[in-house]
């Protein structure tokens, strides 16, 4: 019995550091994924990015059509990748929201000039209020809102090619 | 000559990696005007954790959310709101990485329940052997 037990220590040890190599060659996922999925958009009133007066809050979702938020911002180098399947989107009739994060002066709307509007609306979010109350960790970010405002799916980072069939299946789901 | 390149390498890889913009949000680097709120604040903000540098606290860092995090968090204090309040409200939203205060759940409690089991184990071999001797 205790011959055996002098080779308790080193199957501990041999033990972990198996355990330490196999995590070390397994992918790593350091994404942080919202948890307001399946809740209500929450509570918001921010400015129009473009126009002075208008004031947005989350009854632009509440209009009964499925609807898209995408969170960017014109420093982010992933939004000019994914403008062009925002715009694919908007061409295939969904309606996508903006919420725009703080930037410097102007420049979010020159990126919309150089690379395409695909909104309906934007939402000038500069102290990322909408961002953390939606529980969004990224830049670029696009949430699935259903017609009753309650939030579906999560994407994060820029919308490419083969996005595109994912986040309309979870459109016609929010149907 | 690698070394110059390396060097130069890393010295253009960090701004690269930077966020450009730092929170102008009011509250992100101005302290609040009552002393026992702001500490309130600083107690929350050391604990809540920062989205894009995963190692920092929101106090830490001076990435944009983070700034925005903090404007957060003084204007809710300096609203009454109570802090665990607020930590509940970013637990709600981004789960329990968000916070680095230790809590007791289905998957954490064999942390806090191990070192109790190991202190009995200890106890008890440590007994047998004061009964033996």
């Amino acid at each position: 019995m205790k011959r055996l037990l002098i080779w308790g220590p080193l199957a501990l040890f041999v033990f972990f550091v198996g355990l330490a190599a196999y995590q070390l060659t397994q992918p790593k996922d350091d994404l942080i994924r919202s948890t307001m999925v399946g809740k209500p958009v929450p509570a918001f009133e921010l400015p129009s990015l473009q126009e002075a007066e208008p004031v947005l809050t989350q009854a632009i979702f509440a209009d009964g059509t499925p609807k898209l938020l995408n969170i960017w911002a014109s420093w982010c180098a992933p939004c000019i990748q994914e403008a062009p399947y925002l715009e694919a989107m908007k061409e295939a009739g969904v309606p996508i929201v903006g919420s725009a994060l703080k930037a410097p002066d102007g420049t979010n709307l020159a990126f919309l000039v150089e690379h395409g509007n695909p909104y309906v609306a934007i939402a000038d979010d500069a102290y990322s209020e909408l961002k953390v109350a939606i529980g969004s960790s990224m830049v670029p970010e696009t949430f699935v809102i259903d017609g009753q405002g309650v939030i579906r799916y999560q994407h994060l980072g820029p919308v490419l090619d083969k996005d595109i069939p994912v986040l309309m299946a979870e459109l016609e789901k929010a149907q | 000559m690698m070394r110059i390149l390396i060097l130069t390498l890393a010295l253009l890889a960090g701004p690269a990696l930077a966020q450009p913009e730092s929170s102008n949000a009011p509250y992100a680097n101005v302290q609040l005007d009552d002393a026992a709120q702001e500490e309130a604040a600083l107690e929350l903000m050391e604990t809540l954790r920062c989205l894009t540098c995963q190692s920092q606290s929101i106090h830490d860092s001076d990435a944009a959310i983070a700034g925005d995090m903090r404007h957060q968090v003084r204007t809710r204090i300096a609203a009454g709101e109570d802090p665990e309040a607020i930590r509940a409200w970013m637990v709600d939203r981004y789960g329990d990485y968000i916070s680095y205060e230790p809590s007791v759940s289905s998957t954490t409690w064999p942390l806090f329940a191990i070192p109790l089991l190991l202190l009995v184990f200890a106890l008890g071999v440590f007994w047998r052997r004061m009964r033996k001797t």
